[in-house]
């Protein structure tokens, strides 16, 4: 028996892949972009007039501007505009544009037992939750949204201690994290392309609880990993990659990106 | 909503949904490769474990041993920094590739392989080999003779790895990256499709794994039956 086994063995491991043509690319990138289903829409667009193929590595902004820094990857396409910046002046980058944003919203339990609806604008709202101490999930991982829910934070006075029982940091993705919100009746900060992009939402016992507030705006730019600092950087493909999501074509084929209820998850912003 | 979700589940299988072979078919790829390697190392660490009177053999066997429960999350950690561009073999680009996974399942099915092959050589290679050189066998048939008699063991340690590997999650995903259509793997696509709420993907991949798992432990206990006999 053990002699039919091995030819149908070595048949499954070396049957030849197909050799990917043409040149490759790899980007770290966010899973709000991954998980709405953007990055598998526009990538294939890309390909088909450049021949380049993106691999995208979905992780959490501060993971992904991380891969970038070790050259681990050619490109980064984030939403931390201020890390980002500073970044590109420690020279750990270059190149960098904003293609396209989309904003943040608080969600929280359906019934809002704080009454977060209410809120004049996202500081007050989290004051409210904190004062009533009502369960809060954070991403806790250093991503983009962590970033700027912990910048919120800052605004009402302090980030939530160890002792704070409602404070509950994940640690994981955004997907993730609003799950962990779902179970626990939470409120969380989440960018609303993740949201949207949640197949069971209407079943969570979640909805939005607060949007529109301009402090809620999320950019999302992309810059390649500065070549001078390591060797095999692909470059010159990355750049390709740059031009093409600010050209014309890019920024339309982003603008035209519905998730698959119709709605408009990113707007494109490139000047 | 569970028959509902299951029923379209089944529906993606029967229907062999261009995705889902693409993801079952890398599994298994990376996993025969890496289950490949992972039987001629072990293979060759319990032969000379057996056949050579190496010294502090029996402090190796209990590393060994220990080594079969080597949690994943640590092996794709190591790896990971050892594979990044900032690591000592980052000059080699292999992070976040096919290759990566097979690296890390190898370490992880290496010394089951070994462990458990050497448990079964112990059991009857010294008489075996007394035996065929009593016989007049060369060294080397005698070496085949002690294989022979211990194939269907042997077979059994392979298909527990395998087993292992196959369904392993963190070290494929921490060394692997998830990517689409590149390092996207059955586990780890799992992991995600639950995260994004698309449960049909997940328990189609899961029902997969599952009956693959079936299938292993089936061969698996027909080589201890066979061995047996």
């Amino acid at each position: 028996m053990y002699k039919k086994l091995l030819p149908l063995f070595l048949l499954i491991a070396f049957i030849p892949s197909i050799l990917q043509a043409g040149e490759v690319i790899k980007c770290a990138s966010t899973t709000s972009t991954r998980n709405s289903g953007m990055l598998d829409y526009l990538l294939p667009i890309f390909k088909k007039s450049t021949g380049i193929d993106v691999q995208v590595i979905a992780v959490g902004t501060g993971a992904a501007l991380e891969l970038g820094k070790k050259g681990d990857v050619d490109v980064v396409l984030t939403h931390a505009d201020d890390l980002e910046k500073q970044l590109v002046d420690e020279g750990y980058f270059i190149d960098r544009e904003e293609i396209m944003y989309n904003d943040f919203i608080i969600l929280g339990p359906t019934n809002d037992p704080v009454g977060v609806k209410a809120a004049e604008n996202v500081l007050d709202a989290f004051k409210k939750i904190r004062e009533a101490e009502a369960n809060f999930t954070s991403r806790g991982d250093n991503s983009g949204t962590n970033m700027r829910e912990n910048r919120i934070w800052a605004m009402t006075g302090a980030m939530p201690e160890r002792s704070n029982t409602w404070y509950l940091a994940v640690g994981q993705g955004m997907a993730k994290t609003i799950r962990v919100a779902a179970e626990k009746q939470a409120y969380t900060l989440t960018d609303r392309a993740t949201w949207y992009s949640m197949e069971d939402k209407d079943k969570l016992g979640l909805d939005i609880v607060l949007e529109g507030d301009p402090a809620l705006f999320n950019q999302y730019g992309v810059m390649i990993v500065n070549p001078k600092n390591f060797d095999h950087i692909n470059y010159q493909s990355a750049m390709n990659f740059v031009i093409w999501l600010t050209s014309a074509d890019g920024q339309e084929a982003i603008g035209a990106f519905r998730d698959k209820l119709g709605n408009v998850l990113f707007t494109p912003n490139a000047r | 909503m569970l028959i509902e979700t299951l029923k379209r589940a089944l529906l993606l299988i029967v229907q062999l949904d261009p995705d889902l072979l693409e993801i079952v078919f890398l599994s298994l790829r990376v996993t025969c490769i890496g289950i490949l390697i992972a039987s001629v190392l072990g293979l060759g660490i319990a032969l000379l474990l057996e056949l050579r009177k190496i010294p502090g053999r029996g402090l190796i066997i209990s590393i060994l041993n220990t080594l079969t429960g080597l949690p994943p999350v640590v092996v794709g950690l190591v790896l990971y920094i050892i594979l990044s561009r900032s690591g000592p073999l980052g000059f080699l680009g292999l992070l976040y590739t096919p290759v990566a996974m097979v690296i890390a399942q190898t370490v992880l099915a290496t010394p089951i392989v070994a462990a458990l092959s050497h448990a079964a050589i112990v059991a009857t290679g010294q008489p075996v080999r007394d035996t065929a050189l009593g016989l007049g066998a060369t060294k080397f048939q005698a070496l085949l003779a002690v294989f022979n008699d211990a194939r269907y063991a042997i077979m059994a340690s392979i298909a527990a790895a395998f087993g292992r590997v196959m369904a392993e999650v963190g070290a494929v995903l921490m060394v692997g990256g998830n990517i689409a259509h590149h390092t996207r793997v059955m586990t780890t696509s799992i992991a995600m499709e639950a995260d994004k709420g698309d449960f049909e993907l997940a328990i189609a991949l899961g029902i997969i794994l599952l009956s693959l798992s079936f299938l292993v432990n089936a061969a698996l206990y027909g080589f201890q039956r066979m061995g047996r006999k």
